[in-house]
């Protein structure tokens, strides 16, 4: 078992991080963001599922129901969290050139939020 | 290594494994690229799903755009990938999540739980596109 004491000097285990400056947050946010989303997307997939081929009143009456519409924005900032984190180790694991992996690192993000917000925005309206 | 040599090295035969013709891939590997792949596959796909709910929020126009594209055969074949990929991740996750308390370790025991993703990933992708076919009366 590799243990995070073990793996990371002094001063960065005194910061949370793990050998690599960042291991150790970073996996426990990944298997956190996992286990969210295990129920979310069980649930995803039933509600899609119950809409295939729905007109677009059903799909609004859907999605402004309240527990619904918290349960989407639950799901959507789980993913994507989750996802940004995921994206950030594969580029890690194959670009290393520096300028190209902080590049990536920076497009990653942005378009996380990016999506993020413009998914969460699109719920609120029609729920709100 | 440690075998008395009765025979030169030059007439014992080299060994050649991992040969190409009978090398096989543990099912570990695949199970864990697998991973990479849709993890992947879904980040990208996460972009529907908002595309999907933007154009709900945009109205019936841009919404009966969406379903057009949804139901054309490109849009089935992205579709049928993007159900492949969740369930794949969402079983495989499962799988990783009892790794992280340390059960199912054994290889034995990872082999087999890989086998039953792969088959379970086939059996509920097919469930949920019979669902869905029926839920959209196309099965009568
Ligand atoms: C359905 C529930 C999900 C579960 C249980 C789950 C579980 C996991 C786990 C445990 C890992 C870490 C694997 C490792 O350390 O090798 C992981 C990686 C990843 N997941 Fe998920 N995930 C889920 C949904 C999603 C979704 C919806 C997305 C995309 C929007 C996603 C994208 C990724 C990515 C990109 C990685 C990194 C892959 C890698 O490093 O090889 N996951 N997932």
């Amino acid at each position: 078992m590799a243990d995070l004491a073990k793996s990371s000097s002094p001063l960065a285990r005194a910061q949370g991080a793990g050998g690599a400056g960042h291991g150790g947050e970073h996996w426990w946010a990944q298997r956190v963001s996992a286990l969210a989303l295990v129920p979310l997307v069980i649930w995803l997939l039933v509600s899609l599922v119950a809409m295939v081929g729905a007109p677009h009143a059903q799909v609004i009456a859907f999605i402004a129901e309240p527990y619904n519409a918290v349960l989407m924005v639950l799901l959507i900032a789980a993913a994507l969290y989750h996802s940004q984190l995921g994206i950030q180790v594969v580029i890690e694991d194959y670009i290393h050139k520096e300028s190209s992996k902080w590049m990536l690192l920076l497009l990653n993000r942005f378009l996380t939020i990016g999506v993020g917000a413009a998914a969460i925005f699109a719920v609120l309206r029609i729920a709100l | 290594m440690a075998q008395k040599q009765a025979v030169s090295p030059a007439h014992r035969p080299r060994p050649l494994s991992p040969h190409l013709q009978i090398y096989r891939w543990p099912v570990t590997m695949g199970t864990s690229i697998l991973h990479r792949i849709t993890g992947v596959g879904l980040s990208l796909g996460a972009f529907l799903i908002a595309w999907w709910l933007i154009a709900a929020a945009a109205g019936p126009d841009a919404y009966g755009t969406f379903l057009i594209l949804a139901d054309h055969w490109v849009g089935r074949f992205v579709l049928l990938g993007f159900t492949l990929s969740l369930v794949y991740h969402l079983l495989n996750g499962i799988r990783h999540l009892f790794w992280d308390v340390g059960a199912g370790f054994r290889v034995r025991t990872a082999n087999a739980t890989g086998r039953l993703v792969y088959g379970l990933t086939i059996l509920v992708t097919l469930a949920i596109w019979l669902a869905g076919y029926w839920v959209k009366g196309d099965l009568g």
